[in-house]
C-alpha cells in the first residue's frame, strides 16, 4: 500500500544474502582449489558485507520520530491465502538488523572451514537472508516462513561442520524448535481467523491484526501459543534444553549467528508480536515470564559456575544474559523495554566476541577445557585481553556497553515488579564470579607447558575482533544516538499496551510522562 | 457388446446417451493400456521398453491436456457442473483437478517405471498398462456422481495396483504384498459396497446429487441404517487412504512393492480414494456433518500421531515413506473434517502437491534401491551427497517439503489444511496435526542427515585443501549448496562414523568406524564420475547386505539413473519448489476447483 522510499531498501536487504548464497553455491567445481577457495569467499564476503553497507544506510536513514514502521514496502505473495510481502522497520527492529548485519561478515571469516566452502558460505548466506527477514517481515505468516526457514541452514551448519556430537545436536535442534513452532502457526492462523470472523478479510498482516478484538480467553491462548515459539527460540528457562549442545557442537559461526542472532529472533517476536497483539494476557502473564526469566538467570548463571568447558560456558552464561532480556521485556515499563531492546543488541556483540575468541583458543590448543588451558595469557596477552573485555561487558562492568542494557533492564523492572529485580540483581553478582573464576583458571595459574607457546591473535584475527570491542566500548560510552531511536518505538509500544490495559507504568519511567501515577494502577474496566 | 445385445432384446433397458467427451481422460489412458497390449500380443518379440514408455508418456499428456481443456471449460461455464451419462459422471472442477493430478502422476510414473525396467531387465509392457488402467479408475473415482461408479472407479483401480504390488519377479516380499494387499483390499470393498447398499436402503437412491437432495427434503426418525452405511463408506475410504486404523496393509505394501509403483500407489490411491471421499461426504452427506465430523476428527488425530511415531522407528525408507504418508493422509483428513469449501480447497492443494512430492521420494528410492530393488537400509543412504549430490540434494529437498519447511508447497499444503482446520474450528486438532509434523521432521531429517554424513570436522583440523585432486565432482547447479568429494575426508575423521553409529543406526557400527569408504552397505563408489550412474566396480562384492543373505552382482554399487528417472525427479523436485516461492497457480487452481464444487 504505502511506499515512503524509492528503493526497496528492505526488500534487498533480505534478497540480497539469498543472491549471494545461490551465487556461492554455483560456483563452477572445475576451478583449482586455490581459485575457488578465493572466489567463494569473495563471494561470502561481498555478500555479507553488501547487506552491512546497507544496514548501515538503513541505520542512518532511519527517522526516529514517532516510532512507526518506515521503509514498508508491501506486495500481495499468496492473495487467496492473505499472505503479503510486507517489510517494514522501526527502532526495535532495527539496530537487530544492523548488528546481525555486522555479525554475518565476522561469523563468516572469523571460522576456517577446511572443507566444502561452498556449501559453508552458501549456508551462512542463506541464513543471514532469513534472519534479517525475519527481523524486518510484518506479515506474520511472511515472519514464520523466514523464521522457519532459518533452520534449515543452521542445521546443516551444525551437522556439517560441528564437533564430536553435531548430528544429535543440529537434530535436537531442529527439532525443538519445530515442535515450538508448531503451535506459532497454529496461533498465527487461529487469530487470522479470528480477524477474519470480525471484518470479513483473511490476512495475515501485523498492523491489521492489531485491531483486532480479542476477548481475555483468547488472548491468553493465542499469547501461549505464540509464546511458547519464541521461548524455544530464545530459549526461556524450561526449554532452553537444546541451546547448550547446540552452541557448544555448533562451528564458531554457527555459534556466533545462533547465539547472538537467532535468539533474538524470539525476544524480538517476543516484543514485535506478544506485545502487540495480545496486551492485555501480556499484562497477565507479565508475573510468569518474569519468574521464568528469574530462574533463567540464576539457573544458568549456577550452571555455568559448575561447568569447566569454556564453550559450554558461554552458552549457559548466555542463558542468563536472555533471562536479562525477557525479563526487561515483560517489566513493562519504557526503561526496561528499551533496556532489553539494547541488550539485545548488547549481548549478540559480547557473545560474538566471546565465541569468536573460544574459536581462536580451540584453533590453537584443541580443546575448551579451563583446566587444560592454565596460563594462557602468558603466551597469548592480546587474546586474553580481548577475552577480558568481552567478559567484563558480560559482567556488565560501567563503561561497556552490557552496563547501560542490563541497568536500564533492573531500573525498568524495579519500578514495576520490585522482586524480580532484586533477585535478578543476585544475577549479575553471579556472572561476575563464574567469568571471573573461569577466566583465572583458563588464562591466570601456573601455566600449562603448551600456554607460553602457544600464538597470540595474528594481525587478521585482531581485525576480526577489533569492531566487535569498538562496538562494545562505544556503546558502553555513548548508548545515546542507539536509544534515541530504540526509545519513541518502545514508548508506541508500551502506549499501547496502557491503552488495551488501562494500566499506567510509574512516571519515573518515562522521566515523568505520566504524572500523577506514581505507582501501577489498575484503573477497571476492559477495553 | 452382450449387455447392448440383451438391452436390445429385452426391449425395455433403455441405453443413457454417452457424452464421450466428458470422460475422454479416462478413455484415453484406457485406450492407451489397450493399444500397448494389442500390439504387445501380436508382436513376436516383447515391446521395447522405450516403446512402452512412449505410449505411456503419450497417453498420459493427451489425458493432461483434455483435463485442462476440460478445465477450462468448467471455469468458462461459470462452475456449473456438467452432469452426463445419466447422472452417473460429473464434470466439474473438482474432477478436472483431479484428472489433472492423475495425469501428472503418470507422466511422472512411466518416466520412473521406464528406468526400473531396464534396470531390472523385465520385458514386456505390463507395468505401464497396469499403471494406465489403474489410473484411469483413480480418474472415475474423481469424477463419479454415483456410489456405483465410485465402486467402479475404485475396483478398477485396486485391481490394477494389486497386480502392480506384485511384479517384481525377483522378490518374494512382492508377491506377499501384492497377496497381502489384495486379501484387505478386496475385504475393504466388500465392506465399501455394503456401505452402499446400506446407503441405498436408506435413501433409494446412489446418485450423489439426489442422496443430498433426499436428505436436504427429508427429516430421517431412524437414521441409524443410513449412519451405519456411512460409516461403513468411511472405512472402506479409510483402507484405500491407508488411514489409521485402517492403515495395517500399508508398510509392508509400500515396501513389498516396486519402488515405482510405491511411488505411484501412494500419489494415486490417495488421490483417488481422497477425491471421492471428499465427494461423497462433504457434497452428499454434507447435512450429516454433525455425525460424522467427530469420527473424523478422531481417525485424523490417530492417523497424524501414530503415522508420525511408528514413522520413527523405521530403518527401511521404504516403511518410513510408508509411515509418513500415512501421517499426511491425517493431513488430507483435516481438510475433510473441516467440511466447508476451504477445507476441500485444502486437501485438494494437500494432495495434488503430495504427489509430486511422495513421486519425487520415491523416484530416488527406486535409483538407490540397486538392482534387485531391494537395499532400501537407511544405512544406504550415507554419504549419498558425497557421491551423489544431485540425487541427495533432491531427495533433502522432496523431505524438507514433505516436513513442511518454508518455500516448498510442502509447507503452503500444511498451512493451508491448519487454516481450514482453525476455520472450521478444530483448533485442538489442528495443533495435534502440527505437533506431529514437528515429529515427523525428526525422521526426514535422519534420513538428510545420513545422506550429508558430515564429514571433516573443524575437530581434526586437516590441512588447507585436503580434498585430494580428482574427488571433486563435477555436479554444476546443484540444487543444494552442500557439495561433493568428502568420501575421503571422511576416513580421516575417526569420530563422524562413531557419532551416527551411537545415534542412529547401532547396526553399524562396526563398519562405521573405517568411515564411509568401508561401511557396510554403503555404496560409495570410490571414483566420481559425473555424479550419476558412474561406472565403478572398485568396492563391488565386499559389501554385506543388511537383511538379506543374498548376494549381489558385482556392479550393484552403480547405481542405475536412467535419463527419464532423472528428468522424473527434477520435474517434481522443480514443482515442488518453484509453487512453494511462486504459490498463486496452484492455490488458486485448488482454490477455484473448490469453488466450483461447491455451489453457494
Amino acid at each position: 500500500m504505502t511506499h515512503d522510499s524509492v528503493f526497496p531498501f528492505l526488500t534487498v536487504l533480505v534478497l540480497l544474502p539469498a543472491g549471494a548464497a545461490v551465487v556461492a553455491a554455483l560456483v563452477p567445481r572445475n576451478l583449482s582449489e586455490r581459485t575457488a577457495r578465493l572466489v567463494v569467499s569473495g563471494v561470502g564476503l561481498a555478500g555479507t558485507l553488501a547487506t552491512l553497507a546497507l544496514a548501515i544506510t538503513i541505520t542512518v536513514s532511519y527517522q526516529a520520530a514517532g516510532g512507526g514502521y518506515r521503509l514498508v514496502s508491501r506486495h500481495e505473495w499468496a492473495s487467496s491465502l492473505g499472505i503479503s510481502w510486507h517489510l517494514g522497520v522501526d527502532g526495535i527492529s532495527l539496530f537487530l538488523i544492523l548488528m546481525a548485519a555486522v555479525l554475518f561478515p565476522l561469523a563468516l571469516v572469523s571460522s576456517r572451514v577446511h572443507h566444502q566452502r561452498r556449501a559453508y558460505v552458501a549456508w551462512v548466506l542463506l541464513l543471514e537472508a532469513g534472519c534479517m527477514g525475519s527481523f524486518v517481515a510484518l506479515d506474520l505468516v511472511l515472519f514464520f516462513l523466514f523464521f522457519e526457514l532459518t533452520l534449515v541452514p543452521v542445521y546443516f551448519v551444525v551437522a556439517g561442520w560441528g564437533f564430536v556430537r553435531r548430528g544429535y545436536a543440529a537434530i535436537k535442534f531442529f527439532v525443538y524448535t519445530f515442535l515450538g513452532s508448531a503451535f506459532l502457526l497454529v496461533g498465527i492462523v487461529a487469530l487470522a481467523f479470528i480477524h477474519e470472523h470480525q471484518t470479513g478479510r483473511l490476512t495475515f498482516d501485523l498492523v491489521d491484526l492489531t485491531a483486532t478484538h480479542l476477548g481475555l480467553a483468547s488472548q491468553v491462548l493465542l499469547f501461549l501459543a505464540f509464546t511458547a515459539s519464541f521461548a524455544v527460540k530464545v530459549p526461556i528457562f524450561p526449554f532452553h534444553t537444546w541451546s547448550p549442545d547446540a552452541y557448544a557442537e555448533a562451528p564458531v559461526a554457527g555459534s556466533v549467528i545462533l547465539a547472538g542472532v537467532m535468539a533474538k529472533m524470539g525476544t524480538y517476536g517476543i516484543v514485535r508480536f506478544d506485545l502487540t497483539l495480545f496486551p492485555r494476557a501480556v499484562v497477565d502473564l507479565a508475573p510468569l515470564l518474569l519468574t521464568l526469566g528469574v530462574i533463567g538467570i540464576i539457573y544458568g548463571a549456577v550452571v555455568a559456575a559448575a561447568t569447566r568447558d569454556l564453550k559450554r560456558l558461554v552458552a549457559y552464561s548466555s542463558l542468563a544474559q536472555l533471562g536479562f532480556i525477557v525479563l526487561g521485556t515483560f517489566a513493562l515499563s519504557t526503561q526496561g523495554l528499551s533496556g532489553s531492546v539494547l541488550q539485545m543488541v548488547n549481548h549478540g556483540l559480547i557473545v560474538a566476541v566471546l565465541f569468536i575468541v573460544i574459536g581462536f583458543i580451540y584453533e590453537r590448543r584443541g580443546t575448551w577445557q579451563t583446566s587444560e588451558l592454565r596460563g594462557l595469557q602468558r603466551g597469548a596477552p592480546v587474546l586474553a585481553a580481548v577475552f577480558t573485555v568481552g567478559m567484563m561487558a558480560s559482567i556488565g562492568l560501567p563503561g561497556l556497553n552490557g552496563f547501560v542494557g542490563e541497568l536500564l533492564i533492573l531500573l525498568g523492572t524495579f519500578l514495576t515488579h520490585r522482586w524480580w529485580a532484586v533477585v535478578a540483581t543476585a544475577g549479575v553478582v553471579l556472572a561476575a564470579i563464574y567469568l571471573l573464576w573461569a577466566y583465572q583458571q583458563a588464562f591466570h595459574h601456573e601455566p600449562d607447558p603448551q600456554s607460553p607457546t602457544t600464538r597470540d591473535l595474528s594481525w587478521r584475527e585482531g581485525l576480526v575482533v577489533a569492531p566487535l570491542v569498538v562496538i562494545i566500548f562505544f556503546l558502553g560510552i555513548y548508548p545515546k544516538p542507539v536509544l534515541d531511536r530504540i526509545t519513541p518505538s518502545v514508548n508506541l509500544l508500551i502506549h499501547r499496551v496502557e491503552t488495551a490495559t488501562s494500566t499506567h507504568q510509574p512516571s519515573v519511567a518515562t522521566g515523568g510522562s505520566h504524572p500523577g501515577t506514581p505507582v501501577r494502577v489498575q484503573v477497571g474496566g476492559s477495553p | 457388446m452382450r449387455v447392448l445385445v440383451l438391452g436390445a432384446a429385452a426391449g425395455h433397458l433403455a441405453l443413457p446417451r454417452i457424452d464421450y467427451y466428458s470422460v475422454l481422460p479416462e478413455l484415453v489412458l484406457l485406450g492407451g493400456a489397450l493399444v500397448m497390449l494389442a500390439v504387445s500380443s501380436l508382436m513376436r518379440r516383447d515391446l521395447r521398453s522405450s516403446v512402452t514408455t512412449g505410449l505411456a508418456i503419450s497417453a498420459g499428456l493427451a489425458s493432461l491436456s483434455l483435463s485442462l481443456l476440460q478445465w477450462f471449460q468448467v471455469s468458462g461455464r461459470g462452475g456449473n457442473p456438467h452432469v452426463t451419462i445419466a447422472g452417473a459422471v460429473v464434470q466439474d472442477g473438482f474432477s478436472a483437478l483431479v484428472s489433472v493430478l492423475v495425469s501428472c502422476a503418470v507422466v511422472l510414473s512411466a518416466l520412473v517405471m521406464d528406468g526400473w525396467t531396464r534396470r531390472e531387465e523385465v520385458m514386456g509392457p505390463e507395468l505401464q498398462i497396469l499403471m494406465l488402467v489403474s489410473a484411469s479408475g483413480a480418474m472415475i473415482m474423481g469424477s463419479a456422481n454415483d456410489l456405483v461408479v465410485v465402486f467402479l472407479g475404485l475396483e478398477i483401480m485396486s485391481i490394477a495396483l494389486y497386480v502392480l504390488a506384485a511384479l517384481n519377479p525377483c522378490r518374494e516380499e512382492s508377491g506377499e504384498a501384492s497377496l497381502k494387499y489384495f486379501v484387505l483390499g478386496a475385504f475393504s470393498s466388500a465392506v465399501f459396497a455394503y456401505g452402499i447398499a446400506l446407503v441405498y436402503g436408506a435413501t433409494g437412491t446412489t446418485n450423489l446429487p439426489q442422496i443430498a437432495d433426499y436428505l436436504a427434503r427429508n427429516v430421517l426418525l431412524h437414521d441409524g441404517l443410513l449412519l451405519a452405511g456411512l460409516a461403513f463408506l468411511l472405512v472402506g475410504f479409510g483402507f484405500k487412504v491407508a488411514a489409521v486404523p485402517f492403515h495395517l496393509w500399508t508398510p509392508d505394501v509400500y515396501q513389498g512393492a516396486p519402488s515405482p509403483v510405491t511411488g505411484f500407489m501412494a500419489a494415486i490411491a490417495k488421490a483417488g480414494g481422497f477425491a471421492a471421499l471428499l465427494r461423497v461426504f462433504v457434497s452428499s452427506f454434507g447435512l450429516l456433518r454433525s455425525d460424522w465430523q467427530p469420527a473424523v476428527w478422531v481417525m485424523a488425530a490417530i492417523t497424524l500421531v501414530l503415522g508420525a511415531v511408528l514413522a520413527l522407528v523405521q530403518s527401511d525408507i521404504k516403511r518410513m515413506l510408508a509411515y509418513s504418508s500415512i501421517s499426511h493422509a491425517g493431513f488430507v483428513l483435516l481438510g475433510l473434517q473441516a467440511a466447508t469449501a476451504r477445507g476441500v480447497e485444502s486437501s485438494l492443494y494437500y494432495l495434488f502437491v503430495y504427489t509430486f512430492m511422495v513421486i519425487g521420494s520415491f523416484a530416488v528410492v527406486t535409483v538407490i534401491g540397486g538392482r534387485g530393488d531391494r537395499s532400501h537400509d537407511l544405512a544406504r543412504y550415507r554419504g549419498l551427497a558425497a557421491t551423489h549430490p544431485l540425487l541427495a540434494g533432491s531427495l533433502a529437498v522432496l523431505l524438507m517439503a514433505q516436513a513442511g519447511i518454508p518455500f516448498t508447497t510442502g509447507f503452503l499444503a500444511k498451512l493451508e489444511v491448519i487454516s481450514a482446520s482453525v476455520g472450521a474450528g478444530s483448533t485442538a486438532l489442528a495443533v495435534v496435526a502440527m505437533v506431529s509434523a514437528a515429529i515427523a521432521t525428526f525422521f526426514y531429517l535422519r534420513v538428510i542427515l545420513f545422506m550429508y554424513t558430515p564429514t571433516g570436522s573443524v575437530l581434526l583440523p586437516a590441512p588447507v585443501g585436503v580434498s585430494t585432486p580428482g574427488s571433486v565432482s563435477g555436479d554444476e547447479g546443484a540444487p543444494l549448496p552442500v557439495g561433493a568429494g568428502t568420501a575421503r575426508e571422511e576416513l580421516a575423521d575417526p569420530f563422524a562414523g562413531g557419532v551416527f553409529a551411537g545415534d542412529l543406526s547401532a547396526g553399524a557400527s562396526p563398519a562405521s568406524a573405517q568411515g564411509v569408504g568401508g561401511c557396510d552397505v554403503q555404496p560409495a563408489p570410490d571414483t566420481r564420475g559425473d555424479g550419476f550412474g558412474d561406472e565403478s566396480d572398485a568396492l563391488g562384492g565386499e559389501r554385506e547386505v543388511a537383511d538379506n543373505a543374498e548376494s549381489y552382482p558385482a556392479d550393484d554399487d552403480d547405481l542405475f539413473l536412467t535419463g527419464g528417472i532423472a528428468s522424473a525427479i527434477a520435474l517434481c523436485v522443480a514443482v515442488t519448489v518453484l509453487f512453494g516461492v511462486w504459490p498463486a497457480p496452484v492455490l488458486d487452481f485448488a482454490h477455484r476447483a473448490a469453488l466450483l464444487f461447491l455451489p453457494h
